[in-house]
């Protein structure tokens, strides 16, 4: 799950890490209060940066600066109702500009080859990390953390002179660097990212000048498996910007991601979902869905999934591929015959059911006059003519 | 001889009292497997499955009393890591362990266990390991087996119940099934189920069902380059239509930052001399193009 900006700098601050104030404001008249409060405190310029789950922002326009409330006021309406990449902006943040001296890069990752916690550091910060990845792999250097016992100091340390930092700011990056990887765990996250993590120049009440480590941006994403353990990150949930099936789907117990073509597809494990997808485009369709109805789907549970699948006006055609095993062939053809019954609309569907009470499926399919399938490709094949004929 | 589970399989179910432990427990026992043990704490002297497997209160008194060498996990994700800590614990040398929807960062340290303990662990979020005609352990559905010389070994549940039926229908049986599991923190990888099948004189081909998402594929082509040039191979890859940064069910099957897309794998595959179908269906053909014989 990912999570906005603001809500991953409340996630950063809760484990010390040094993150400048902010606030959220979702209209103009918010952003120049907000603005206004900031001023108060002695900034000289504000940040207004459009809260949204698609990266790229800056590039669209949605970072900008102010020197006033008034010109954050008219920054924020030109920010806020912005359409990036297809989201609405709806909220930005609002904070004083830093007067950045340096910037770096600190992420962690939940590292697959080595099954360990991969803390990653460059000094080449504030761009993006897959680009400097692709030009210049050698500025990023990377720890393992010690799968029992954690990030330690030395490793914090190791990473900490590897992208140049020394006395006085070596010990303060060792601090952000635990704190990181204790985000991590505390949130059951897959990823925590800073970039830019900076050096900023801060003047002191006294006029004494002073440099620290802050973190200036946040990027966490959360592990869908952990947030039953962390009761409080399900608020976290972006409702404005999920697609409104989704939260449907989630409720029915299925995994479902829309797609852009017009084969709606319902198949039972997640990797039997993607070939079926993946063998509609072979025979030359485009799969409108991905739908995995999970294990042991209920008759209801495939109900749902049909609305679900026809909810798509771009649906022309229904392509159900179910691999018996702990689901019942039977429990499905029952739910697709309940489904169609109750359907707002008529599309045609080809239906293959193999493995777990098929014989059963195929008796109450055959008497519905649903239209079957013997093989996979078959029903692919079918699917796609179907689509095509629906298209006429 | 197959791999991980055989004819010398000791079988204890973790969870055996519930409801899919206890359906698939009775599978096991349907297709020949030495179910000797299973486990729920507080009901330890009764017994399971119509009286005939006798449940215990713990691994290590299901080990130790029942001679229990392997485990299945059906425990829900809150207490299954515990359950695979416990089964180390006890000297169980092969976990199996079925249970979806365990926090990755939970599942480090207790794969490093073990590891440590020198364990081979199967899972999380997998359907298991099935030896055709010797021992089935998880809820792969028996019907789909022919016993054989072919290994398989597949990130996916239903997907590889799609390809071992193909495969069967091609009159191609299976040494060993396996199941490695779709999360992105598992105990056994393609390569670790690679060199088992190298090993292993009764396997005399491989099928891999690998899926997008991180490098597991790439690295099991490249040690198919260098030391499985001899042996037939062919492969599938789930997920070539698949858009990136969205997690296609798996927690593992995720195309992140432009990488693990299905077109590298493919590529490392075919570079590495192995045959990638288009379908699920075509892995038995491209197994004797490979120059497999029946």
């Amino acid at each position: 799950m990912k999570i906005q900006e603001a809500d991953a700098k409340s996630l950063l601050v809760a484990q010390g890490l040094p993150v400048p104030p902010w606030k959220v404001a979702r209209t103009p008249a918010e952003v120049e209060a907000a603005a206004g409060t900031f001023f108060e405190g002695g900034a000289e310029r504000v940040v207004i940066k459009a809260q949204v789950l698609v990266g790229g922002r800056g590039k669209a326009g949605g970072v900008k600066l102010a020197a006033s409330a008034a010109e954050a006021a008219e920054v924020g309406s030109r920010i806020l109702g912005m359409d990036i990449k297809g989201i609405t902006v709806r909220k930005v943040l609002v904070g004083a500009a830093a007067e950045i001296v340096k910037e770096y890069y600190l992420g962690a990752i939940v590292d697959r080859a080595s099954r360990r916690i991969v803390l990653m550091a460059s000094a080449e910060g504030g761009v993006e990390i897959e680009e400097v990845a692709r030009q210049n792999p050698g500025a990023i250097h990377r720890v393992s953390a010690d799968p029992q016992l954690g990030l330690l100091a030395f490793q914090a340390r190791a990473l900490g002179l590897a992208i140049g930092l020394r006395d006085p700011l070596l010990s303060p990056f060792v601090a952000i660097a635990k704190a990181l990887y204790d985000t991590m765990k505390a949130n059951d996250a897959d990823l925590v990212e800073v970039n830019p993590l900076a050096i900023v120049a801060e003047t002191t009440p006294d006029g004494a000048s002073s440099q620290r480590l802050v973190c200036l941006d946040a990027k966490v994403t959360l592990d869908d498996s952990g947030l039953g353990r962390h009761p409080g990150l399900e608020a976290l949930r972006d409702l404005d910007e999920e697609d409104p099936t989704d939260a449907q789907a989630r409720r029915l117990g299925i995994n479902f991601i829309h797609l852009e073509g017009t084969i709606g597809c319902m198949v039972n494990g997640a990797g039997l979902a993607m070939t079926t997808m993946d063998l509609v485009k072979h025979y030359g369709g485009e799969p409108a869905n991905f739908l995995d109805v999970g294990g042991g789907a209920r008759h209801e549970t495939v109900r749902g999934a049909m609305e679900l699948i026809l909810a798509d006006p771009k649906v022309n055609a229904i392509l159900v591929n179910i691999f018996g095993g702990i689901t019942r062939g039977d429990e499905v053809a029952a739910g697709l015959i309940e489904g169609r019954a109750q359907q707002s609309r008529e599309v045609p569907m080809v239906v293959r059911i193999v493995g777990t009470n098929a014989a059963e499926a195929a008796r109450l399919l055959t008497e519905a006059r649903f239209e079957t399938a013997a093989s996979l490709d078959e029903a692919a094949e079918k699917a796609v003519a179907l689509s095509k004929g629906a298209a006429r | 001889m197959s791999i991980l589970v055989g004819s010398d399989t000791r079988l204890v179910v973790q969870g055996i009292t519930g409801r899919e432990g206890e359906f698939h427990t009775r599978a096991a026992i349907a297709y020949g497997t030495t179910v000797v043990a299973g486990t729920r704490p507080g009901k330890g002297g009764q017994t399971a499955i119509d009286g005939s497997v006798p449940i215990f209160d713990t691994v290590a008194e299901a080990a130790e009393q029942a001679g229990a060498n392997t485990s299945v996990i059906f425990i829900p994700a809150a207490g299954a890591p515990d359950a695979i800590m416990e089964a180390l614990d006890a000297g169980i040398g092969t976990i199996v362990c079925i249970t979806e929807g365990i926090p990755a960062l939970e599942m480090i340290p207790v794969v490093e266990a073990a590891r440590r303990a020198g364990a081979r662990l199967i899972g999380p979020n997998c359907p298991g390991v099935t030896s055709p005609g010797r021992a089935k352990v998880g809820i792969i559905p028996a019907s789909i087996h022919k016993p054989g010389r072919a290994g398989v070994v597949s990130r996916s549940g239903t997907l590889t119940y799609e390809a071992v039926q193909a495969m069967t229908d091609a009159g191609i049986g299976q040494s060993t099934c396996v199941g490695i599991g779709g999360d992105p923190i598992i105990g056994t990888t393609f390569l670790d189920v690679l060199k088992l099948f190298r090993d292993d004189p009764e396997t005399d081909a491989i099928v891999m069902i690998g899926e997008i998402g991180g490098s597991a594929e790439e690295e099991a082509a490249a040690y198919a380059a260098e030391y499985l040039r001899g042996v037939p191979m062919a492969a599938f890859i789930a997920g070539r239509t698949a858009p990136p940064g969205r997690r296609m069910g798996h927690a593992g099957a995720i195309i992140s930052g432009g990488s693990g897309t299905a077109a590298e794998k493919i590529a490392a595959l075919e570079a590495a001399g192995v045959r990638v179908a288009d379908s699920p269906t075509q892995l038995p053909k491209l197994l004797l193009d490979a120059g497999y014989r029946r």
